[in-house]
């Protein structure tokens, strides 16, 4: 689905992301971790086409994402509170997307309709706008209009940061469900060990741009992340 | 912590703003206003005594002199109104820290006392003290006077600072303080109140005893100490922490359907002008332009300067294209990333904006109709002003918009903001206004009237015509910038 070929990212000469090859498949759930600075956000940044790759590229769904915008109509994301539009509402901010996406009222109201136990009541008919909202519920919104439209790709940078513990327990069971039954490929970061482990099939440790963990999750991995970033040497 | 140390701050944090460093022929341009107005307000200060001495023989000059400190007092204010900024200080970092906070506005306000604003007036008041005293005024008057104005001067700098934070408040900001000044300018022209003469006489007062400078002093103190009371409120969190909720207004704007495709950014747009401070009143700016032609067409004298109708026409139709089109794609600075990682088309992007600047130009010229009481020529000149703007201008204005490089923060407070402008601006002005009125004062000089709006109307539908071809042009420019603009907007000026 996402194939990551020679691709690298040069600032004035400092490298902050290298990677040769690396193969997403579709439906999967994949967790990038690493610490501040090792690349996380600048390789989601590559992917959406934010930003433009020294060299190499990224080719999804067949699509090299930074010579064609074909990508687009199945990717969605959601990086940073500059994905939300301050003077909407969160439900004119669902339809606005809605319709870059080619979904009507009713569709997108369907989709938000499956999220309400996770908005907890906090998002939707509060007559507020979205600058008004508080962090944690700006996030919510933020990554529920990332699920509107059917996208075949999803990009969520830190997605449990600011959010409460509920929250987040509920965000798990969305992301596995998205992965699992509806064959999305899910790309999540986090700073989180236990929430990734949790969440992904598959988890990629960045550090200083380069790629020094592939793991497939199992019951060792926990273990085996926190022994790396605790900088323990390895058993 | 010590002034040192704050002004160290203050230091780095100007040449270290990302804004400095890209934004140097603004700064130029600045410098370049400060120089002229500081030699224009030399020469008045040099020439005013000899000058009344002339037009007005056998007056006393140094009390005629005072007697037009009152206006000097309400354009002052009303310059700072618009272009003088309370000193800003990020000081959320500072409030954790071992600093008093009366020092910290203590020291905003002292600061703001050596603003070039109060340092302008020495530029006029010493050479015609100086003069003054050379015409055989006694010397320690002469000063006591000097001093009177300095003090009035960083009075009004204070009083300025009251006025904005009382009217920042309220929605149409600059509202009521314009109808102050003018209220207290026709008080005094219809001479209800004569304030010339009042304030003329205590000036002249104190400078005959220094003993009534106490007076001035004394105000002084009063909106010093004013000032530091409410900034010393507004120093806690609480006030910038506890996010205002606005009660949401939900118009229905069913009817952009009809534009179709684009009919999603029309309505995102229209949300944008209506719910942010800032473009709000710039929509309000609209009347305020639709009324600008009575400054010009009810004098005689203008009314045969026929070449400059098309001047008047392109800025009253084009007020909104201008101030709103000159900020494209800027607006949307803010979630700049999100748009262009959404599956939408450029094209569709810009001809909303395309369309909504069109749909003012039309709105306004019709409401401008009426100015055809001065005589049909207005009329037509409107209408071929109105016709370039659709055609030309409009386009122009996208164009330019592709080298738009800085962020607008909505939020921010509305009236003369400058946030947002940089060298494109004004660069984009010359194809805008200026050479239309080229094109159309030398046709009318060597042709006609008529055909210089024909050539003027002709432009505009040349424009129309070419409108898609154009539109490509341009969004291949916006494509092409795409990565710059992201990059540029996701920092913070």
């Amino acid at each position: 689905m996402i194939t990551t070929n020679n691709l690298s990212k040069k600032y004035n000469g400092v490298t902050v992301l290298n990677i040769e090859e690396l193969q997403i498949p579709k439906g999967q759930s994949f967790g990038l971790v690493g610490n501040n600075g090792a690349g996380k956000t600048t390789y989601f940044s590559l992917l959406l086409d934010l930003i433009k790759p020294t060299t190499g590229s990224i080719t999804s769904n067949g699509i090299v994402v930074s010579e064609s915008e074909d990508w687009k109509p199945f990717t969605s994301a959601f990086i940073d509170e500059s994905f939300l539009i301050g003077y909407l509402t969160p439900e004119e901010y669902f339809y606005f997307i809605g319709e870059l996406r080619g979904q009507n009222k009713a569709d997108v109201d369907a989709t938000i309709a499956k999220f309400e136990d996770f908005f907890h009541g906090e998002i939707l008919n509060q007559k507020k706008y979205l600058r008004d909202l508080s962090k944690g519920n700006q996030k919510k919104a933020g990554i529920v209009a990332a699920l509107i439209g059917n996208p075949e790709v999803i990009i969520l940078d830190e997605p449990f940061a600011n959010l409460d513990p509920t929250t987040q327990i509920r965000l798990k069971g969305i992301i596995k469900d998205l992965a699992q039954k509806q064959g999305v490929t899910v790309l999540v970061s986090s700073h989180d060990l236990l929430h990734v482990t949790d969440v992904c099939e598959r988890i990629v440790v960045l550090e200083k741009g380069q790629i020094v963990k592939d793991l497939a999750t199992n019951e060792a991995t926990l273990k085996e992340l926190e022994a790396h970033f605790a900088g323990t040497p390895e058993v | 912590m010590t002034v040192k140390q704050f002004l160290n701050l203050e230091w780095k944090q100007f040449f270290r703003s990302s804004h400095w460093q890209k934004s140097i022929a603004l700064n130029i341009l600045l410098i370049f206003f400060a120089i002229y107005f500081m030699v224009v307000f030399l020469i008045m200060g040099i020439a005013i005594v000899p000058i009344l001495k002339d037009t007005m023989p056998g007056e006393d000059v140094f009390k005629v002199i005072n007697n037009y400190i009152f206006y000097w007092v309400l354009a002052d204010l009303f310059f700072r109104f618009f272009f003088q900024k309370l000193p800003v200080m990020s000081v959320k970092p500072l409030l954790t820290l071992n600093v008093k906070r009366s020092k910290v506005v203590h020291y905003v306000l002292g600061k703001s006392a050596t603003s070039f604003f109060n340092i302008l007036p020495l530029f006029a008041t010493i050479p015609c003290g100086v003069m003054l005293i050379r015409d055989g005024y006694s010397t320690s008057m002469v000063l006591t006077w000097i001093v009177v104005l300095m003090l009035i001067s960083i009075i009004i700098n204070f009083l300025n600072f009251i006025i904005e934070s009382a009217s920042a408040e309220t929605d149409f900001s600059y509202l009521p303080p314009i109808l102050l000044l003018g209220s207290l300018y026709a008080l005094n022209y219809f001479n209800i109140i004569s304030f010339t003469s009042l304030l003329g006489g205590a000036i002249l007062a104190i400078s005959n005893n220094v003993l009534y400078l106490l007076v001035p002093v004394l105000i002084l103190i009063l909106v010093y100490a004013y000032n530091f009371k409410i900034l010393k409120q507004k120093l806690f969190l609480d006030s910038s922490l506890k996010s205002k909720v606005q009660e949401v207004n939900a118009a229905n704007l069913a009817w952009t359907e009809r534009f179709g495709d684009i009919a999603p950014f029309m309505q995102l747009d229209l949300r944008l002008i209506w719910r942010n401070k800032r473009t709000k009143s710039m929509a309000f700016l609209m009347v305020v332009g639709l009324l600008y032609g009575l400054f010009f067409y009810p004098q005689p004298m203008y009314r045969d300067m026929v070449w400059l109708f098309p001047f008047i026409g392109i800025f009253v139709t084009g007020i909104f294209l201008i101030s709103f089109g000159q900020f494209i794609p800027a607006w949307d600075s803010g979630y700049y990333k999100l748009l262009m990682s959404q599956n939408i088309k450029y094209e569709q992007y810009l001809r909303s904006k395309f369309v909504l600047m069109t749909l003012s130009v039309v709105i306004i010229f019709v409401l401008s109709i009426p100015y055809v009481y001065f005589g049909w020529k207005i009329l037509a000149a409107h209408f071929a002003a109105a016709t370039y703007n659709i055609g030309v201008n409009s386009h122009v204005m996208l164009y330019g918009g592709s080298f738009n490089r800085k962020k607008i923060d909505l939020n921010q407070r509305a009236a003369f903001n400058y946030q947002g402008t940089g060298a494109v601006q004004w660069i984009i002005g010359i194809p805008l206004m200026i050479v239309p009125v080229i094109i159309f004062a030398i046709i009318n000089w060597l042709v006609s009237f008529e055909v210089g709006l024909a050539v003027l109307i002709t432009l505009g539908i040349a424009g129309l015509a070419l409108h898609k071809k154009l539109m490509n042009h341009i969004t291949a420019k916006y494509l092409q910038s795409k990565h710059i603009m992201i990059n540029a907007f996701s920092q913070d000026s």
